[in-house]
Parts: structure tokens; sequence; C-alpha cells
């Protein structure tokens, strides 16, 4: 393989084939992360789990009907068709199970999980003893392979995708409404149920379509990881969606791409991996609610309270309790080694006692602003108050 | 078919006492999960077992158990470990942090074993994924009184020690720390001011939930572990309201679906007039299945159908 | 606008050693990622007499309970009980949590649950003997409950599931409890049995620290008050702290009329 091929795989210029899987990858990538996204603010992120496994048993029954036609086992549609079935089911049972039995979702969704997929491979090794052609490629419905999908197959696949990215974009306010809020959206005269279902449907599709790329066991990951990731860098919702989009549609294309150019990569494998890189990327860094960002800032805050305590300790002529606090006191040359203030030390401290001060005459003399405010006092008091109720509060201070 | 003795003791009965001790293990620590609402810490471990059990492969150049083992313990506990770094650091949902970390591990585990060639040696995708039941063969008892000899139990196959031993461990565990896992899993914030540490117990849970992963995953695979934890527990818990009477339960339903599902599949499409038996492993989560459902819908006092007659009842008469 | 100076804990109560002080809190700062729920706090807890925690909702009530025995971490501070870090005094404290923190349907039976308040003493891996069950049946009978000993605790009414709770409690023979909001939505024989409770644990000298979100009936149960909203409002004993111009201060100046008007007869 030189690079030359791989700019070829990339660009879409390697047979109009790879070109259709690597474009059907990446809509199915983007359908996948946009629904995910309500999925995950839903809080059904594992639901996912549950429907895709329950989608085998449909498979195996799909193939069976497919040779009873007389056609052939791997007629894509019929498989597809089985496997919606059963991820309905599936659906069915964990919401049975959840409403009228004692046992909690999570349970639901271990119990059909399990199950159907047990149901699936039970009639898979009856498959495997029958004396019919193509059970090999049934095996691909586990763990997903672009490479060897027919044009048609990836055609279907992106087409689907593509119609999902479109009713999810035409839904987009509805879906954010019962996820924000589904009760006020229900006062409101919405009927969250249906949304709901609507919502629901456009997973099962995401699943269903999913299965001959990423396979079942994977394709949640695809369901999951882009909007998780994309939890990291945003606050804002429809730049969530499309954060989850691209990189989901990143994680298509560039899996369907590895995969095509690996014969012994597996693509569902790969798809995921390239979603779970883009995910740790975004856990670390991402400014908005990334870890890295997250520490410093809380690294920053944890600091400005012990030294605010030390200072205030120092200011009291007590001992520092806190090793924190003693710690970056002498960093800042505040202390020497035996703890005692140096010069510097003893005016930051007085400055810290002078804040303290004026801030406790403030929120004694103005207790309904000062809760009002939240001013939680580590701000300095010259910068947050106007500086002739500074002066006031000095001269209140001065004379109590 | 004709079943000879010697063929029922050579491949059935290791394939069912392996059955039936990791039902009963990964279905005893369930009871506990469930109750935790934690049900699918079961579903993560499992997953998180295959990139470990390949990654040990790797490391030891051959299908070397010790190191398989410690790998996919290992690749338990950093994932749990993962799971909850995600959740607390990046304020996620856990159910989502477990998506996230179990499907990208699991995908990991898929690539390494399809790129590295394990495949072609007894580790492949699909032992994963329904274990292998059916080739746990025991081949040294020649009859019924053979089986008098411990010379010949000393041959058990390595499976089936491991998960007996498993199985003793986790009973044990349960028996000494059943006041302990019980205050933590009613109450984590009482029991950790009265100095039994919830984050202690609970970690101590997840090991005990990764090694009968571990150990299970041999016999009946990743997915199907599942199914083990969960569902014994579940149907023990529509029967009672005890907690001691919950586990005994499990321990009854975990050992019925292990027998009933592999003899079921095993023997059942000769009944029928079939030539192939089936996935013992799927079967034995269907018949796992199959009770639960019996449980949810008959179970005397939460059962759906006497409910709804009861309901019933009293419509009619009042 | 100017109110009189509010007397603090420290002023009001009369001077103490600090191994009295069932409970001294000093600087306590707690913050949910990098924002902050409680701020500075500096409380000392009189011995004598229940104290109610008051505050309007995310004042950090639960918080401030929760962070005194540890459950979630401090960002700064210290915590004394009885003069000694909180870390070594688990055996002299007792815990109420909000009845919804748990799962009433888990599969146990009130005098399982009661029987909980006795672990602390009985230690990591012994089990629960018949004299322990005797024990905690004695405790059940004390709130009224020894009837419903053997009932699963989800088919308990809202009310007995609180006097289990306050069952356990008293089973935990401590010398500080702390209780979260134990009057929230109980019955009128509930509610009666939690106020002969404070009464018996106030008469044994044993001090209770309580959230409580009625301000009608707070200056009935209780005899000091800790007024909270993200720091210490006001603190002190009832009569002087409970005051209108405290209550707006704590809610912000958002407190209705009609309450104000309760406090101020109180």
């Amino acid at each position: 393989m030189t690079l030359a091929e791989v700019f070829d795989v990339l660009l879409f210029r390697a047979g109009f084939n790879t070109a259709v899987v690597l474009a059907g990858a990446a809509m199915l990538g983007a359908g996948a992360g946009l629904i995910g996204v309500f999925v995950l603010l839903r809080r059904r992120a594992l639901v996912s789990d549950a429907i895709s496994h329950a989608t085998l048993p449909g498979v195996a029954l799909g193939f069976l009907a497919a040779v009873g036609l007389g056609l052939d086992g791997r007629n894509l549609p019929i498989l597809l068709v089985g496997a919606a079935s059963t991820g309905i089911l599936g659906i069915l049972a964990v919401q049975w199970i959840r409403d009228r039995t004692r046992l909690p979702e999570d349970a639901a969704i271990g119990t059909v999980l399990s199950v159907f997929f047990g149901a699936g491979i039970v009639l898979l090794s009856h498959i495997q003893t029958l004396a019919v052609g193509g059970q090999a490629g049934l095996d691909t419905f586990l763990i997903g392979q672009a490479a060897a999908m027919s044009r048609a197959d990836a055609l279907l696949i992106g087409g689907a995708a593509a119609l999902v990215v479109l009713i999810a974009l035409a839904a987009f306010k509805e879906f954010a409404l019962v996820c924000f809020d589904p009760d006020f959206a229900g006062a409101g005269g919405w009927r969250v149920g249906r949304i709901d279902l609507v919502m629901l449907a456009l997973l099962l599709a995401v699943v269903v379509i999913g299965l001959k790329t990423v396979g079942l066991i994977l394709i949640i990951a695809l369901v999951i990881v882009p909007p998780v990731a994309a939890r990291f860098w945003t606050e804002r919702l429809n730049r969530m969606a499309l954060a989850a989009a691209l990189f989901g549609a990143a994680s298509g294309y560039l899996g369907a791409a590895a995969s095509a150019l690996l014969p012994r990569l597996p693509a569902g494998g790969v798809i995921v991996l390239v979603a779970g890189a883009l995910f740790v990327v975004s856990l670390l860094f991402a400014p908005a609610r990334g870890v890295l960002a997250g520490a410093v800032r809380r690294l920053r805050f944890r600091m400005a309270i012990a030294r605010r305590q030390g200072l205030l300790a120092v200011a009291g002529g007590e001992a520092i309790a806190d090793p924190i606090a003693r710690l970056v006191l002498r960093r800042n040359g505040l202390i020497d080694r035996q703890d005692r203030p140096t010069e510097s030390g003893r005016t930051a401290a007085a400055a810290a006692r002078r804040e303290q001060r004026l801030w406790r005459r403030y929120r004694a003399d103005y207790p309904t602003d000062a809760i009002a405010d939240r001013e939680w006092s580590l701000a300095p008091i010259d910068a947050v108050l106007p500086a002739d109720l500074v002066a006031e509060l000095e001269r209140r201070v001065a004379a109590s | 078919m004709i079943l000879t003795v010697e063929d029922f003791l050579h491949i059935d009965l290791p394939a069912l006492m392996a059955a039936v001790l990791a039902a009963v293990s990964c279905g005893l620590l369930g009871n506990f999960l469930v109750l935790r609402r934690q049900a699918l810490i079961g579903d993560a471990i499992s997953h998180l077992v295959l990139p470990g059990i390949v990654v040990g492969f790797l490391i030891a150049g051959e299908v070397l158990t010790v190191a398989m083992m410690a790998g996919a313990l290992g690749a338990a506990l950093v994932g749990v470990l993962l799971i909850e770094a995600i959740r607390r650091l990046g304020g996620i949902e856990s159910g989502a942090a477990m998506g996230v970390v179990f499907t990208v591990m699991f995908a990991a585990g898929v690539v390494l074993l399809e790129q590295t060639g394990s495949a072609a040696v007894h580790l492949d995708v699909e032992h994963a994924l329904y274990g292998a039941l059916e080739t746990t063969l025991w081949l040294t008892p020649t009859g019924w009184e053979s089986l008098a000899d411990p010379a010949v139990w000393a041959t058990l196959p390595r499976e089936v020690t491991t998960l007996a031993a498993v199985t003793a461990i986790v009973v044990a565990a349960i028996v000494l720390f059943y006041k302990e896992l019980k205050i933590v899993a009613f109450d984590p914030d009482l029991a950790t001011s009265l100095g039994f540490s919830a984050r202690t117990v609970s970690a101590g849970l997840v090991v005990l939930v990764a090694m009968a992963a571990v150990a299970a995953f041999d016999a009946v695979g990743s997915i199907l572990v599942i199914a083990m934890f969960i569902c014994p527990a579940s149907t023990a818990r529509m029967l009672t309201d005890r907690l001691s009477r919950q586990l005994l339960l499990s321990v009854l339903a975990a050992t019925l679906a292990g027998i009933g599902g592999y003899v079921l599949a095993a023997f059942g499409p000769f009944w029928f007039g079939g030539e192939n038996s089936l996935n013992a492993a799927g079967m034995i989560a269907v018949v796992a299945g199959a009770l639960q459902t019996l449980a949810m819908l008959l179970a005397p006092r939460y059962g759906v159908l006497p409910r709804m007659f009861r309901r019933w009842r009293i419509r009619a008469t009042g | 606008m100017l109110t009189t100076p509010q007397p603090s804990a420290t002023t009001a109560a009369a001077p103490l050693a600090e191994a009295d002080r069932p409970l001294s809190v000093r600087g306590l700062t707690v913050a949910y990622h990098h924002k902050p729920v409680l701020w500075d706090v500096d409380y000392s807890a009189p011995a004598g007499g229940p104290i109610a925690i008051v505050g309007p909702n995310g004042a950090g009530k639960s918080t401030f309970i929760r962070a005194v025995l540890g459950l979630v971490p401090r960002l700064s501070g210290e915590v004394r009980v009885f003069g000694r870090p909180v870390e070594r005094q688990r055996r002299a404290i007792g815990y109420v949590p909000q009845r919804s923190s748990v799962d009433w349907d888990f599969p146990a039976s009130a005098l399982d649950v009661v029987a909980m308040g006795l672990y602390g003493r009985i230690g990591w891996l012994r089990p629960v003997r018949n004299r322990h069950r005797e024990q905690a049946l004695a405790h059940l009978d004390q709130v009224g409950m020894a009837e419903f000993a053997g009932r699963q605790i989800g088919q308990l009414s809202g009310g007995q599931q609180q006097r289990v709770f306050l069952a356990r409690a008293l089973a935990q023979d401590a010398r500080l409890y702390f209780m979260d909001e134990p009057f929230a939505g109980v019955d009128a024989a509930t509610e009666r049995a939690i106020a002969k409770v404070l009464a018996e644990l106030d008469r044994q000298g044993r001090t209770v620290v309580c959230v409580h979100h009625d301000l009608q009936t707070a200056p009935d149960y209780f005899r000091h008050v800790l007024l909270l909203n993200g720091r210490v409002v006001a603190a002190g004993p009832m009569e002087t702290t409970f005051t209108v111009a405290n209550l707006q201060v704590a809610y912000g100046g958002l407190l209705a009329a009609e309450l104000a008007a309760t406090a101020a007869t109180a």
C-alpha cells in the first residue's frame, strides 16, 4: 500500500464502489451522531445497546424467511426488515419490563440484550447446519465489514442514513424540547410520547442500517461516542449536534477507508476506534468542558482559596493548618521555610484581612444585596464594588 | 442419536458443570448488581474482558490461561476506573460513560484479534461471543463407577476447575461480607458514615464481577455472561422480598437455566428429528430469559397476571 | 437597606470548652465542580437543644451535613466533633438521610433496616446475631413500629418509613445526630413520633442537627437555628435569631409575606 493509494481511497478516487461505501459510512456516522445527541440527552444511551443486540434473531429469521421464499439468504432488505422487527420487539420488551414489573430499567436492558442475543445465536447455530449457501455472510453482522459491501447495499445504507439525518433536522426543535424538559413539553400541548416514538424509530433505523457496516455489537458506539465527545466542546445544543454529526461522519469515513485499504481490518472495530480517538482528544483537550481545562480551573480555584485562608491565618498569627495553603504561600515567597511571614507576606496578609473585614461589613450591612449577588469574596472588593461604597465600608470598619 | 454413558461423561458432564458453575457464580453476584441499579456494569465488564484476553494472549504468545486471565482482570479494572473517571471528570451520565468505554475497548479487542492473527489460533471473535461450552472435554472417566476415583476428578478440564474455584470464592465472599454488601447496596451514605466505605465495598464487588466474568467467558462467551448476571437475580427479585431468600432463589434459577439450556441445546433438536445440536450458551440465555418471563408474569405477589387478576376481582366485587 | 447586626453563633452561646462542643466547623468550603455551594462556613454548635438548619432551596443545607460527614469532599475547612476530627468520631455520629435517598423496594424488612444502625458497632465481618435483632426490635418499639418489624419496607407508608429510619438512628446510639428533613411529607402521627424522639434525645443530652424546611414549625421543635444560604446568614438561639429580618436575608428577600408573618409571631 502506497501513500498514493491511501489518498486515492480518501479522495474517493479508488473506484466508484469504494467511494460509495465511504460516503455511505460517513452518512451513517453523521446520522448516528445526530440522533445519538438526543438519545444521550434523553438518558437512553444504553437502550440502544438493547436494540442493537435484539436485532440478531431478526437477522437470522430474515435469512430463514429469504431462503424459505427461494431467495438468496443474504438479501439485505429482507435481513434488515427482520432486524428491525426484533429490534422493535426488544424496545417493547424493555418498556414492558420497566413499566409493568418491579425491575428497574437497567435490569430490563440487560435482560433483553442478552436473551435476544442468545436466541439469535441459537438460530445462527441452526442456520449453520442448513444445506443452503450464504451462511458465512451472516457473521459480518456481528462486527461489520464495509469492504465486502455491494454498491446497491452501500447506496441503500447511505440513502437511508441521509433520510435519518433529514428527519432528525426537521424534528430538531421538538426533540430538543422533549430532551430538555419533557414535563414542560407535555404541559405545552406537545405529544411527548409521539416525539419519543419518532426518536426511537430513528435510533432503530440507524442501528439497523449500521448492522452491515459496523456490526451489531459496535453500532451503539457510533450512537454514543460522538455525542459524548461533542458534549465536551460546547454547552449549546445545536453546536453539540453539529459536532456529533461531524465526529460520526469522520469516524465512519476514516474507518471505512482503513478497512478498504487493509482487508484484515474489521470496519466496525476501526470506525469505533476512530470515534474513540476523537473522544479521548475531546475528553482531555476540549476547552469548554475538557479534563485539562477543568483541572486547571479547579486548581486555580483551590489555590486561590488556600492562599486566602493561609494569609488570613498569617494575619491572625495562627498556624497554617492546610498543607496546600502552606505550599502556595511558600511558592509565592509569602512565608519562609519556618512558616514565618516574609515582608511581602505580611503585606498580602494585611490585604487579605482588609478584604475579609470589608466583605464581612458589606454582608452585614447590605445582606440582601450580598446574597442576591452571591458574591463569593474571592474577587478583590475594589474590583467588584464601586469605590465610594468601599470607602464607606472602610470608614465603618474603622469605626467599629 | 444414541447417548452413551461415555459420551455423556466425556462431553456433556463437563459442559454441564461449566454451565452451572458459570451461571451460579455470575447469578449470585448479579443480585447485588441488580439491587444497586448497576446491572449494566456486568454488561460493560463482560465486553471489557475481550481486549484483556487478547492482550494477555499477545504478551504470553500462546494460549496461556493465566496471562489471559490476568489481562482480562486488568482490562476490566482499567475499564471500570475509566468509566468512573469519565463520569466524574466529564459530568457524563454513567450509562453513556459505560457505553463509551466498553464499546471502544471491545472494538480495540476485535481489531487486535483480527490484525495479529490470533484469529488463526484457537481464539476468534465467535469464540469470544458465544463461548465454547461444547469443546470442554473430560476424557478420563470411563464409566459411572470411575467417578468415585479421586484421580479422575484431578483431571477435570481447566475451565471447570477455574469456574469451581471462582464460584467458591464468590460464595465465601458473599457469606463473609453479607452484612457489608447489604448495607452498601441499600444505603451507601449511611454505610460510609458508619465506617463501611461504600467505595471499598463497591470496588471489591467489581473485582469479584470481573473474576466471574473472565472465568465464565470461556464457557459462555462475553455477551451471554450478561444473561447470567441479570436474569437469575431478576427472576429471584420478582419472587421474594428477603435478600437471603433472593440469593438462594437466584442460585436455583441459575442452575435450572444452566442445566435446562444445555440439555435443550444438546439433545432438544434430536427429540424433534433434527440431526445437529444448537449453540448451548445461547440456549442457556434463552432459558434464563424464559424463567424470568415466567416469574415476571406469574410471581404470586408481584407478577403481572396475579396483579391484574387481583385488580379485576376488586373491581368485580366492589 | 440596613439591618441590625445578627448575633453570631460564637457570641450567642455560652462559652464552651472545645471538647464539649458537639460540632465545630471552621472555614468549610464545598464546591461541585468549581461552583461553590458552601462558602467559608464557620459554625459552632452549642450543646443542649436540637438545632434546625434553615434556608431556601439550593442553600446548601443537605450539602452542609454531607460535607460534615465526609460524604462529599471538602474543598477546605476543618470539622471537629466533640473536640476531635470528625473522621475519628464515627461512632459518636448518627445520620438520618433523606427518605428519598434509598430504594424502598429493596428486599429488607423494617427490622433489617433498623439493625443496620448497629453495624458500626458490630464491625467488619461479624454477622448480625439474635441479640442485635432484639435490640433493633426494642428501638422499633420506641417509635411505635414494633408490630411492623417483619414487614418489607416498601409496604410501609411514608411516615412509617421515616419512623424506621428514626429507629435506625436510635440504634446507632450516637451523641450527635444529623437528620436530613425528617419531617418532610409525613403524617401527623409520625410528626408527633419524631417530635417525641427529638425531645427524648434532648433529655438524654444528645445533640440533633436537623435540616428543616417548615418555617412554621421550626420554633416548636428546635431550640437553636442555623440560617444558611451559601454561607452562614445567622446562627443562635431560636428566639433571638429566627427573626423576620434574618429570614428575609436568608431567603434573599423572596420570603412571602405570610411566612414572614409566621416567623414574626414565633
